[in-house]
């Protein structure tokens, strides 16, 4: 028995020798960039780094699909054509880590990614380091554009979504100047960072602007019970009720509010989305007049965003989402800033290449599908924000603000 | 008058865990099992309330078919998964419990979808409120609880004076000696699944109309709260579970009202550890030597 253990010891040994020599062999090489006959470069290869199994699955496709409506309808043009590379990261930091070497090794010149906020930031050290050109389309974290530790912004790195804190001194301002709210009231998870980044942002504004925070209530993610929470708000009577939750919070919310009879304008931002689509009929009057501030309507009549609607609904069938919207913007942004690098002369894959995508990144200036696009120092997104309202059980465009 | 208001939203939240704590105590007096599945089963009744609703039922019929929905699934899985092991060691019973909790669940995901579906509770109980000392108190606050406490006084008249109850009993002492009295203990088990069941299935109604989003995973969190209370209130007993049921919804409500509402889940269970070192037989549990 001994022996024979030794033996399969042995084997399994012998196996995992020759994989890690296989490994060590593979093709470390960046593959070269294809150039014509004419010396133009007729293609760039970008990495795409997103959840397509796993937990946050449903961000991950809903971006991939945004990326590749933006680079199928690019292609379809002619002249430079666009190779991206998917790699799915299962929502998993350390695949996230692994799937961006793997995508350096087959040669890309950018990346877009990943989707959510943990393995996008283990991956911006890496690409950091690298001088890898890099733009996410959803990871909402503070600390994606900004090394936590050092405070250095990482100028390599930007995005196409609003950051936390955003939305919260937005929804602040919102309620003081528009709803003319004197009194606000907070209930937030405090095992949510995207929860807590904007009940920080809001109380902090909120204090600058006039306007009284009478209440800050916590739940839990899992929470369904909130009734005790809201009985405590009720009983204070705030102009507002600010609720930095998602879809899943937000339907029991409303309902549960209307049970303790809150009064107060219930309002939120981009976690909403949707939920008035889980809510049966009779209770969206629970949520009627609430407002929740988004990235992307599908109401926008611009005909670029309309275009945009018909084309993801065509190939995908179903419309698209604030998700795949960012992820659309995310593609145009860096496929722009790769032509203008092109046009200054640089070769892809070089170093050179790199730096100028970025500096031309840094620099974007355009109308994209959920509004026009500069960038702050951070490299952050300086947009209009979307106000929803929901009027007769509907989410309705109240305007931008 | 906000103190009044929170004392009653206490109360609701503690009847629904009564009602689910009662299951758990029921059939752990009966075949010491800790049915992990109870919770569950509640799940499984709320998604029939809810779909008997949408499909246009009177409240009468979709509570109806929910409470019977819930005793049957009850009932098949003590025939198929339980019944089979009852010569088993105890530990294989619990595990096959954890199993069939995690199927139902499962299940539930591939039949209903993962995301969220909303409960139409308008369409059961009529909301609004009445005024009750300077105190909103709406309807089916008064409602849920008043449904729960007479479920409970049905259940111990069941219990205490019918001919079942007293084989339940008889059961729950001494399972041998009630078999070679002539109980038959198959039928009893049976019998009393299936009204821990049926308790369930109000418990799914109630639930459904104080949380009106209802997802595959809503037994699970649901059923640990209610053993929480069934733990506090002694395991085994029913009036155990009723209290214990009461003071984990009251507590819950008062760290709430105290400002505290991050602590809520940290102090629940901070208690059910407290209660299982100082008194593991909970308030109304009996000290009885393990039989070695």
């Amino acid at each position: 028995m001994k022996k024979r253990l030794s033996r399969v010891g042995i084997s399994m040994l012998l196996a995992f020798t020759f994989l890690f020599l296989l490994a060590a062999c593979a093709d470390n090489q960046p593959a070269a960039p294809a150039v014509g006959e004419d010396g133009e470069v007729n293609e760039v290869v970008i990495g795409v780094l997103a959840p397509l199994t796993g937990p946050v699955a449903r961000f991950g496709v809903a971006v991939r699909d945004g990326v590749m409506l933006y680079i199928d309808g690019f292609n379809a043009q002619g002249g430079l054509q666009i190779r991206p590379i998917i790699f799915d990261e299962e929502g998993d930091m350390g695949q996230a880590v692994i799937g961006y070497h793997s995508l350096v090794d087959q040669g890309i010149t950018a990346l877009i990614g990943s989707v959510t906020s943990g393995p996008t930031m283990a991956v911006v050290p890496e690409a950091n380091a690298d001088g890898m050109p890099m733009i996410t389309a959803t990871s909402t974290h503070l600390n994606v554009t900004v090394d936590a530790a050092t405070g250095r912004v990482w100028e390599n790195v930007f995005r196409s979504c609003f950051i936390d804190p955003f939305q919260g001194t937005k929804m602040a301002e919102f309620a003081r100047e528009v709803i003319g709210a004197e009194t606000a009231a907070v209930l937030f998870s405090n095992d949510i960072d995207y929860s807590i980044g904007l009940m920080e942002a809001f109380v902090e504004r909120a204090g600058q602007i006039g306007l009284e925070i009478v209440a800050t209530e916590v739940f839990a993610q899992d929470a369904i019970d909130y009734v005790g929470q809201l009985t405590n708000i009720a009983a204070l009577n705030p102009d507002v009720l600010f609720v930095p939750g998602y879809v899943e919070h937000v339907a029991l919310i409303g309902p549960q509010s209307a049970q303790v009879g809150l009064d107060a304008i219930i309002i939120g931002a981009d976690g909403w989305d949707g939920v008035l689509d889980i809510m049966a009929e009779g209770q969206r009057s629970t949520l009627e007049g609430s407002f929740h501030l988004t990235g992307f309507t599908v109401e926008d009549e611009t005909p670029m965003v309309q275009d945009f609607i018909t084309r993801f609904t065509e190939a995908t069938g179903s419309p698209p989402d604030m998700f795949s919207a960012q992820a659309y913007d995310a593609a145009m942004i860096l496929i722009a800033a790769i032509q203008r690098t092109l046009a200054d002369g640089y070769l892809p894959n070089t170093p050179e290449f790199k730096a100028a995508t970025i500096a031309h990144m840094a620099a974007t200036d355009m109308t994209a599908v959920t509004g026009h696009i500069t960038f702050d120092q951070y490299n952050n997104p300086q947009k209009t924000a979307v106000i929803i309202e929901f009027v007769d059980g509907e989410p309705r465009l109240w305007g931008t603000f | 008058m906000l103190f009044l208001s929170q004392l009653i939203n206490g109360l609701q939240l503690g009847s629904i865990y009564a009602l689910v704590a009662l299951g758990y105590n029921m059939v752990y007096g009966i075949v010491k099992l800790l049915n992990f599945a109870h919770g569950d089963i509640i799940m499984v009744g709320a998604y029939i309330a809810l779909f008997s609703l949408n499909f246009g039922h009177h409240p009468v019929l979709a509570a109806l078919l929910t409470v019977g929905g819930c005793t049957l699934l009850a009932i098949v899985i003590e025939k198929t998964a339980y019944s089979p092991l009852r010569l088993a060691p105890r530990l294989s019973l619990l595990i096959t419990a954890i199993g069939i909790s995690i199927l139902l669940q499962n299940l539930a995901q591939l039949l209903f979808e993962a995301r969220g579906r909303s409960f139409p509770a308008y369409r059961l109980l009529p909301a609004g409120y009445i005024e009750l000392v300077g105190t909103r108190v709406a309807y089916t606050s008064i409602l849920t609880i008043t449904i729960s406490v007479v479920s409970m006084i049905v259940l111990t008249f069941l219990v205490r004076k019918t001919k079942l109850g007293k084989a339940m009993r008889a059961v729950s002492e001494d399972t041998g000696a009630a078999q070679l009295m002539g109980v038959n203990v198959n039928v009893v088990i049976t019998f009393t699944f299936a009204v821990g069941a049926a308790l369930a299935g109000v418990g799914a109604l109630m639930y459904g109309v104080r949380f009106p989003l209802i997802t595959p995973v809503i037994g699970a969190m649901l059923g640990l709260r209610a053993f929480v209370a069934a733990v506090f209130g002694g395991i085994g007993s029913i009036p155990g579970a009723m209290i214990g049921g009461f003071l984990i919804g009251l507590l819950e409500v008062l760290v709430i009202h105290m400002g505290l509402s991050g602590w809520v889940d940290g102090v629940v269970f901070a208690l059910l550890i407290i209660v299982l070192l100082v008194r593991p037989t909970g308030i109304m549990g009996r000290n009885l030597m393990e039989k070695v």
